[in-house]
C-alpha cells in the first residue's frame, strides 16, 4: 500500500515507530521462544504422550492406556526409590544447618575469614563426574576414610564397606552432596547476613549482646525467610537426586534413587514409555512441593505489596484484644 | 568480668577448630587426589594412600591422563561450546528480558508464566523426549546441536536480566528514542552496556553450570573420540580403567585447574553473582 503513495523507502519504514517497535519485538523473542518450544513444551507434550504407550525410541508403538502408571506404582525398583528421597531431605536439611553455623561465624570479622570461605566453597566448582571420582577413591576399601578412621583408632574389620553395604551407602553418598553444595548455601547465607542493618549489631555490642544473642534476635529474624525457602527448595531437589549415585555406584547396591532408574529404564531397556509415566508422576510431586512452598512464601513474605498472612491475623488479633479490653 | 573473658575464649576456640574442620573436611579428598596423582605405579602399589609421593616432579601420570582421556580435544570443545553458549544465552536472555520489561502487550504476562513453568519441569526427565526430538532433528553427534541446547530455557538468567532492566530509568530509552534512535539502537547502544553487572553475573552461573555439565553431553556427543568435553573425558575411566586411581586422580586435577583458577581470580565476582543469582530468582 505504501508503494502506491509515494516512492517507497525501505529504510525509513523500517524505522518507524510502530513497524520498528513490532519488529524489534518478533526479533528479539523468536529465539528465544523457539528454543522455549522445540526443548520444553514439546518434549514435555510428547512426554505426555508416550507415557500412554508401550514403546522404544524406534519402532511401533502400542497403545497401554494407564498401564505404565500403574506399573510405575507397582513396580519396586521404581517406587521404592522415591523413598531414598528421604535421605537426601535429611541430608539437606543438616546441610543448611552447617552452613548456617559457618555463615554466621564468616560475616564477622574473622582471622583468615576469606581463606576459610574460599576451602569451605571450592567443592562447588567441581565437576559432578569428578566429585564422583574423587569420592569413589575416598570410600574404596583400605583408602582415605579407613586410613583416617584407623589413625583415630577404629579396627579395619569393624568398618563397613561404604559403598556396598545397604545399611550405609545410601548416607555416604548423600554425604558427598553435602561435602559440593554446604559453601553454596553458606555464600548465600552470608550474601543475606551482609544485607542486614549494620547498625543494628553495633547497637547490639554496646547493649553487651554475646555471640548467641546476635545469632538468635538479629541475624535469625532477618534470614529466616530465606532458610524457610531453601529447605522446601530443598524437597523438589531431594526428589529429583541423580548426579551422585548415577556417578558413584551407578545405582548398584540399593542407591538408585528415582531419577537412576528412570535414566536406566529410558536409555539402557529403552522402556521409553514407562520412563515417561515416571517423569509425569514425579512432575506432578514437583507441582505440589512448589504450591507448597507458593503457599509458604505467600504466608511468610505476601504476595507483591499484600502483607504476609500471619501479620494481618496477628494484626487482627491485636485489634481484637485492644477491641475486648475496650469493653 | 573475667567470667566473660573465659566465655569469649572458649567461644573463640570453639569457632575456630570449627572452621578448621570444615575445611579440612573440604580440602581432604581433593589433596589425597593430589598426592595419589604424583605418585609412580609402584608407588601407588605399595604405599598407603596418605603417604606423600618421592617425587613432586613426576607427571607422568598426568601426561597418560591427558593422552588417555583425550584432553587436548576435550579442552578445546569445552571452549568453543562455553564461548558459543555463554554468548548465546546472554544475547537471547537479555533481549528476551528487554521485550518483556520494556514493551507492555498482551501476552506478556503469559510468556512469563510459561517460562516460569518451563523451570519446575525436571531437566533430566526431559532428556527422555528431548532425546527423541534431537534424533528427529539430526543433532545427535553435533557440537552445535548440542550447543543450541544448552542456550535453551534458563529462567534464572531471564529474571536477573529483566531485575535489572527495571532498575534502569525508562526516560533513558525515551530520550534515546527522541533522539532518533531505533528500538534496536536502544538496545544495543543505550542498554546493553549497562547490563555489564547483571552479564558478568549470568556468565559465572551459566559457566559453571555448562563447564560441569555431562549429562546432556554424555547422551548427545556420542562420539567420544571427537566430541569429548572436559565433563565427559572421565567417564574414559569407568572402563577397564576403573580402578587405575593414580592416572584418574590426575585426570580430576586436570579437570579442576581451569575452574580453581578462575576462582582464585575473581572470587569476589563469584560470590556476589551466586548471591544475586539466588536472591532473585
Amino acid at each position: 500500500m505504501n508503494t502506491k503513495r509515494a516512492p517507497f523507502n525501505f529504510f525509513k519504514w523500517i524505522q518507524s515507530g510502530k513497524v520498528n517497535r513490532r519488529l524489534c519485538m518478533v526479533t528479539f523473542m523468536l529465539t528465544p521462544l523457539l528454543l522455549l518450544l522445540v526443548f520444553t513444551y514439546i518434549p514435555f507434550v510428547k512426554m505426555f504422550q508416550f507415557s500412554f504407550y508401550d514403546m522404544k525410541y524406534i519402532g511401533e508403538r502400542k497403545f497401554v492406556g494407564l498401564k505404565n502408571y500403574s506399573e510405575v506404582f507397582s513396580r519396586k525398583d521404581c517406587f521404592q526409590a522415591l523413598k531414598l528421597s528421604g535421605y537426601y531431605i535429611a541430608a539437606s536439611f543438616l546441610q543448611l544447618g552447617i552452613a548456617l553455623w559457618f555463615a554466621s561465624i564468616l560475616s564477622f570479622r574473622v582471622k583468615g575469614g576469606s581463606l576459610y570461605k574460599g576451602f569451605l566453597f571450592f567443592p562447588y566448582l567441581v565437576c559432578g563426574i569428578a566429585v564422583g571420582f574423587i569420592f569413589k577413591f575416598f570410600y574404596t576399601r583400605g583408602f582415605v576414610l579407613d586410613t583416617v578412621l584407623q589413625w583415630i583408632g577404629f579396627d579395619l574389620q569393624s568398618l563397613p564397606y561404604w559403598l556396598k553395604d545397604k545399611k550405609i551407602n545410601n548416607i555416604s553418598i548423600t554425604a558427598t552432596s553435602v561435602w559440593r553444595y554446604t559453601g553454596q548455601n553458606m555464600v548465600l547465607f552470608i550474601g543475606a547476613i551482609m544485607s542486614v542493618d549494620s547498625t543494628l549489631y553495633e547497637a547490639a555490642a554496646i547493649d553487651g549482646a554475646t555471640g548467641w544473642n546476635k545469632f538468635r534476635y538479629i541475624i535469625l529474624p532477618s534470614i529466616k525467610t530465606i532458610i524457610v525457602l531453601n529447605m522446601i527448595l530443598s524437597i523438589t531437589g531431594s526428589l529429583s537426586v541423580f548426579e551422585p549415585p548415577y556417578v558413584i555406584t551407578g545405582g548398584e547396591f540399593g542407591t538408585g534413587t528415582y531419577f537412576v532408574i528412570m535414566n536406566k529404564l529410558a536409555h539402557e531397556s529403552q522402556k521409553v514409555g514407562l520412563a515417561s509415566a515416571m517423569a509425569i508422576v514425579l512432575f506432578v510431586l514437583i507441582l505440589v512441593a512448589t504450591l507448597l512452598q507458593k503457599a509458604g512464601e505467600w504466608y511468610f513474605l505476601g504476595v507483591g505489596d499484600r502483607e504476609p498472612i500471619r501479620t494481618i491475623r496477628r494484626q487482627k488479633r491485636i485489634v481484637k484484644q485492644t477491641e475486648e479490653g475496650g469493653r | 568480668m573475667r567470667k566473660f573473658n573465659l566465655k569469649k575464649i572458649i567461644w573463640t576456640i570453639v569457632k575456630y577448630i570449627s572452621l578448621i574442620l570444615g575445611s579440612v573436611i573440604s580440602v581432604l579428598p581433593v589433596i589425597v587426589c593430589v598426592i595419589t596423582a604424583f605418585k609412580t605405579p609402584e608407588e601407588y602399589a605399595t604405599t598407603s594412600v596418605m603417604t606423600l609421593p618421592d617425587s613432586w616432579l613426576y607427571l607422568n601420570n598426568f601426561i597418560e591422563a591427558w593422552q588417555k582421556a583425550n584432553m587436548g580435544v576435550a579442552f578445546r570443545n569445552s571452549l568453543i561450546i562455553l564461548v558459543c553458549v555463554l554468548a548465546g544465552s546472554v544475547l537471547t536472555g537479555s533481549m528476551l528480558a528487554y521485550i518483556l520489561s520494556r514493551f507492555k502487550f498482551p501476552g506478556n504476562g503469559l510468556i512469563r508464566s510459561l517460562f516460569l513453568f518451563a523451570s519446575l519441569l525436571p531437566g533430566i526427565a526431559m532428556q527422555v523426549s528431548v532425546y527423541q526430538i534431537m534424533y528427529s532433528l539430526g543433532w545427535i553427534n553435533s557440537l552445535m546441536g548440542y550447543m543450541i541446547l544448552m542456550c535453551g530455557t534458563d529462567v534464572m538468567s531471564i529474571y536477573i536480566f529483566i531485575q535489572y532492566f527495571e532498575n534502569i530509568p525508562v526516560s533513558l530509552d525515551e530520550s534515546a528514542i527522541m533522539d532518533g534512535c531505533t528500538y534496536f539502537g536502544v538496545y544495543f547502544r543505550v542498554l546493553l552496556p549497562l547490563l555489564k553487572p547483571a552479564i558478568i553475573t549470568v556468565m559465572i552461573l551459566k559457566g559453571v553450570g555448562t563447564y560441569n555439565e555431562y549429562y546432556a553431553a554424555n547422551l548427545y556427543l556420542q562420539d567420544k573420540n571427537r566430541l569429548v568435553t572436559v565433563a565427559t573425558s572421565l567417564f574414559k575411566f569407568t572402563g577397564p580403567l576403573g580402578n587405575q586411581y593414580n592416572y584418574i586422580c590426575a585426570g580430576v586435577i586436570i579437570t579442576m585447574i581451569p575452574a580453581l583458577t578462575v576462582f582464585i581470580l575473581c572470587q569476589k565476582q563469584i560470590y556476589s553473582g551466586l548471591t544475586q543469582g539466588a536472591v532473585k530468582a
